[in-house]
């Protein structure tokens, strides 16, 4: 297959479109702003549809309304605007709507700036808007995978009945990098039964939140519950580089993996048996892995762009049985891979956790 | 023989939980008839808002979706877009409509969008019970305007038909009432015509709906009815704001 040079936001469109993107609206904010341009001229060629909303708040119940329908919809933005979106986020996990809200991540808190970060962690896995629910959050490290992870998280999201968010970054969304478009083009979907789309032949259907009566909503929370086990039992994934041997595994996602693993690479040269664990889906967390990894002889290094976010989830999985250590920095530039080096040589020194 | 009477099939036959006196019940009758004689029902997809009506969809004999509170405009917008060939319209206090969703109401009727609001004005919140809205006339008493509504801390009422009318968007606006048969018969006539206007693709069509809340006016349901008649529609005029459904 021959490869095209592509920017990262570019190819995740691709890889929705590819998928069966019917609807997109969105709302300019820098560093996602290729996604609306390059999709205000695709969609309509297309016919399908495409709207610059008034506000994330609205493009995110835009994506309600047309998702509730069946179709395919996504929404895209980078932090603040994704602050914006969490009543939508909220009220889809609620209501059990599959979508794509796509988060170019951006310096904070507030405005920020516009530098690639990774500080919108937290709000990612944990929730991020009210109300006891989970997102399922993929996390790509190249225009490859920026392809690869749309056009699978509509699958994903329909198979639970779920929101998905790509979490991504500034460098990794407009970095230039040979793509190949491996996926074939989705024409046929699924028909579903819960979705609104008139009620001719059938009872007429309604699509929920609000659960007023007597034990109905502790009932639903449960079923949402189970829903969250099932997909943290089958959908984890993750990437790991030369792990076997390894004395010191760093964990990183996104832009900040692609650094670590430079930075493995150059502790091995320095003699140090360095190795790396990718998480590709941020939630569920590939904690697993990560507490049959974890011996005393064994150390764990979480690499951000924030100060210490997924470090807290690297911690709960290892449970105390080896010694997790932090290197971090936010709304500035990048980790460097000398840096890393720095802290891993430091920390298999020293012994402190340095977290 | 012809039926005089009949429930709408539109209408589940539920009893509705509204409060006595309450304008919703009176306008859920009307929204369902006219959907019924213009052959909508199975092509209907409604947006319910977060208010007194969050409810609708007990009510609805068709599909109806929740919208987070003030969102429905945006909620039918991606519907309609999605499926041009649904009948899709929204059902909105005045707080959901011209509060909290003022954006996605001014918005969605300046893109044009070929759906239809019905707004049911009861110069409160109701729902909450009885709070201080956007259209609480001035010298209201509410539970937040306890002196009364006062211009210079309040602000004035919004007149969103008339707010909406300076939008090329828009293709038909009208404020009814129903206090009374005669107005009753005026407003089930105006919303089937903006229910038409969405069926002809001719653009944004609203229907503002002056309505009784007599629980949260502390008033009987009779003096609910000489107060909007005295003093309601004088701060409200009825009448058609705008109508380019003939052009
Ligand atoms: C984001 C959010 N803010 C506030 C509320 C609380 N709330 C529920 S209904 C309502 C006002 C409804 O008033 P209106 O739209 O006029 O409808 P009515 O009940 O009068 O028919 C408010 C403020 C909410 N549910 N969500
Ligand atoms: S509070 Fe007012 S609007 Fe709500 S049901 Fe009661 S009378 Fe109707
Ligand atoms: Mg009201």
């Amino acid at each position: 297959m021959t490869k095209k040079l592509i920017k990262g936001n570019i190819a995740l469109c691709e890889g929705a479109i590819t998928a069966g993107l019917k609807s997109y609206f969105g709302y300019p904010i820098t560093p996602q702003n290729e996604i609306p341009a390059y999709l205000s001229k695709r969609m309509v060629e297309l016919g399908r549809v495409f709207i610059q909303a008034e506000s994330e708040i609205a493009a995110a119940s835009m994506v309600l309304g047309a998702a509730i329908t069946g179709a395919r919809a996504m929404t895209s933005s980078s932090s603040p605007g994704i602050s914006l979106k969490q009543e939508a986020i909220s009220y889809m996990s609620g209501m059990q709507v599959p979508a794509l809200i796509v988060n170019v991540q951006r310096g904070g808190p507030g405005l920020g700036n516009i530098s690639s970060s990774q500080s919108d962690y937290f709000q990612a896995v944990k929730g991020g808007g009210h109300g006891d629910y989970k997102i399922i959050v993929l996390a790509p490290n190249s225009a490859q995978e920026m392809y690869e992870t749309a056009y699978d998280a509509f699958d994903l999201a329909e198979k639970y009945r779920t929101p998905v968010m790509i979490l991504t970054d500034g460098i990794i969304g407009q970095m230039m990098e040979p793509i190949e478009f491996n996926r074939i083009e989705k024409k046929e979907f699924t028909e579903k039964e819960w979705i609104l789309n008139g009620s001719k032949g059938r009872e007429p259907r309604s699509i929920k939140s609000l659960l007023m009566k007597d034990g109905v909503l502790e009932k639903h929370n449960v079923k949402l519950q189970e829903k969250y086990k099932l997909i943290s039992e089958n959908e984890v994934k993750y990437e790991s580089y030369m792990l076997e041997d390894a004395e010191i595994i760093i964990i990183a996602y996104g832009i900040s993996s692609r650094i670590a693993r430079s930075a493995v690479k150059l502790a091995r040269k320095n003699g140090i048996k360095a190795g790396l664990l990718r998480p590709k889906t941020l939630w569920p967390f590939p904690s697993e892995i990560i507490n049959s990894l974890a011996k005393p002889n064994v150390k764990f290094l979480s690499i951000e762009l924030s100060h210490g976010q997924m470090v807290e989830d690297v911690k709960l999985a290892v449970n105390g049985k080896s010694e997790v250590g932090f290197l971090g920095k936010a709304g500035g530039g990048l980790v460097t891979e000398q840096e890393i080096l720095k802290k891993i040589q430091s920390q298999i020194l020293g012994g402190s956790s340095g977290a | 023989m012809k039926k005089i009477l009949s429930k709408p099939e539109s209408l589940k036959d539920t009893v509705l939980s509204y409060c006595p006196g309450c304008g919703h019940g009176i306008i859920h009758r009307l929204v369902t008839e006219c959907i019924d004689e213009l052959g909508v029902r199975e092509k209907t997809i409604a947006v319910a808002p977060v208010g007194c009506a969050v409810f609708a969809y007990e009510y609805f004999n068709f599909d109806v979706t929740e919208a987070p509170h003030g969102r429905p405009p945006a909620v039918a917008t991606g519907i309609k877009r999605t499926n041009p060939d649904k009948f899709v319209f929204t059902y909105q206090g005045d707080g959901d409509i011209a509060a909290i969703g003022m954006a996605e109401t001014i918005h969605a009727a300046n893109r044009g969008e070929n759906i239809t609001t019905i707004f049911v004005n009861n110069a409160n919140y109701g729902m909450t019970g009885g709070q201080m809205a956007p259209t609480t006339l001035i010298g209201q008493i509410t539970e937040t305007t306890p002196f009364g509504r006062n211009p210079e801390r309040e602000g004035y009422p919004i007149k969103l038909c008339e707010l909406l009318s300076t939008l090329e968007g828009t293709a038909y606006l009208e404020r009814v009432a129903i206090y009374n048969p005669q107005n009753i018969m005026k407003a089930k006539k105006a919303i089937k015509k903006a229910f038409q206007c969405q069926i002809d693709r001719k653009g944004f069509s609203l229907v503002e709906i002056i309505s009784n809340c007599p629980v949260d006016w502390g008033m009987t349901p009779l003096d609910s009815i000489k107060w909007v008649e005295e003093t309601f529609i004088k701060s409200f005029p009825l009448g058609t704001v705008k109508d380019k459904t003939n052009t």
